[in-house]
């Protein structure tokens, strides 16, 4: 399988989503400039973390229109699968291939720190190698995490069950104590109606060694590939 | 020409730097600060001989890029119209 992380100027998680996926994983993966302008070749697309032209005007507002995003938009559409990852998550937010926006932390903290995630929803092309109702540690370090859609939008999200991952208590409890943003629903990652574009705050590249102190980062970079294999099956 | 863009948050969306600010001003001693939102304001010099259209460009451009409709809204102000 071959992965694309595309790299904007500001983007500091690409080297780490790099390393997870190549030597971890054990696949190709290239590094892709935000000026090119074409992702032939590619069977999967991480947009990585960072601050994105240095999150000006809004998270992921300017690199929204980077050269690179209208293969992004294309690759999508065609039923690429892509994942978004923290200010990757923001930039898929502002591109409108996720609903949604991102607010400004309840607490006007920066959030450094490793959560719980309840996975909502198993068997995506994401999350197939996760058990529905399962927790799941992964680090979060943004600003800017407090999703936002607004009534009808999440309960759209719900209706269609976009929800794919909540922030959680140790034991499975959702309340405002876990949720490190503020974010609408606890909610940390969504993923399109068509199932092949994932958005997360958490950063799954940085719990995917046991030497960072946890690998269920692994599982979600293990069931895209699982499911490219599936997908070359058929 | 010269225009001012207005891009504050919609109604309901959750302000976390204006309710610190407002704190902050309730901790001044301004106890009569019943609500505080915080916005933006962006300055554009640009070319246009026809008001309408060049109002026109500015929504489009708030649209686009400078607002986000899910979560802001904004105003465009011509100077001298």
């Amino acid at each position: 399988m071959k992965f694309a992380v595309v790299v904007f100027p500001g983007s500091n998680c690409d080297a780490d989503c790099y390393h997870a996926v190549k030597n971890v994983m054990g696949q190709e993966v290239d590094y892709v400039w935000h000026k090119e302008e074409n992702l032939k070749g590619y069977d999967a697309l991480i947009l990585p973390g960072g601050f994105s032209y240095g999150d000006y005007l809004r998270t992921g507002a300017i690199a929204r229109f980077s050269p690179i995003m209208p293969a992004v938009v294309d690759f999508a559409r065609r039923g690429g699968l892509v994942i978004g990852i923290c200010n990757g998550f923001q930039i898929l937010l502002e591109a409108g291939l996720l609903p949604g926006a991102m607010l400004r932390n309840k607490s006007l903290r920066f959030v450094c720190d490793t959560v719980y995630l309840k996975v909502k929803r198993s068997g995506t092309p994401f999350t197939n190698q996760l058990q529905e109702g399962e927790l799941i540690r992964v680090p979060v370090a943004h600003g800017e995490g407090n999703y936002y859609c607004g009534p009808a939008t999440l309960e759209e999200l719900e209706r269609n069950r976009q929800i794919v991952f909540t922030y959680s208590g140790p034991g499975g409890e959702e309340g405002e104590e876990y949720n490190p943003n503020g974010s609408q629903a606890n909610i940390a990652g969504i993923i399109n109606r068509e199932g092949n574009v994932l958005g997360m705050m958490p950063h799954p590249e940085r719990c995917a060694e046991h030497v960072l102190g946890g690998t269920d980062g692994c599982r979600i970079f293990a069931s895209m590939i699982n499911w490219l294999k599936e997908a070359r099956v058929k | 020409m010269k225009a001012s863009i207005y891009v504050t948050l919609k109604e309901g969306v959750l302000d976390p730097q204006g309710e610190a600010v407002k704190k902050s001003l309730h901790l001044l001693g301004y106890d009569n600060v019943d609500e505080v939102r915080m916005g933006k304001y962006i300055e554009i010099w640009l070319q246009g001989s026809d008001p309408k259209k060049t109002v026109r460009e500015l929504e489009e451009m708030s649209d686009k890029l400078l607002a986000n409709p899910v979560i802001e809204k904004f105003r465009v102000e011509l100077e001298g119209e």
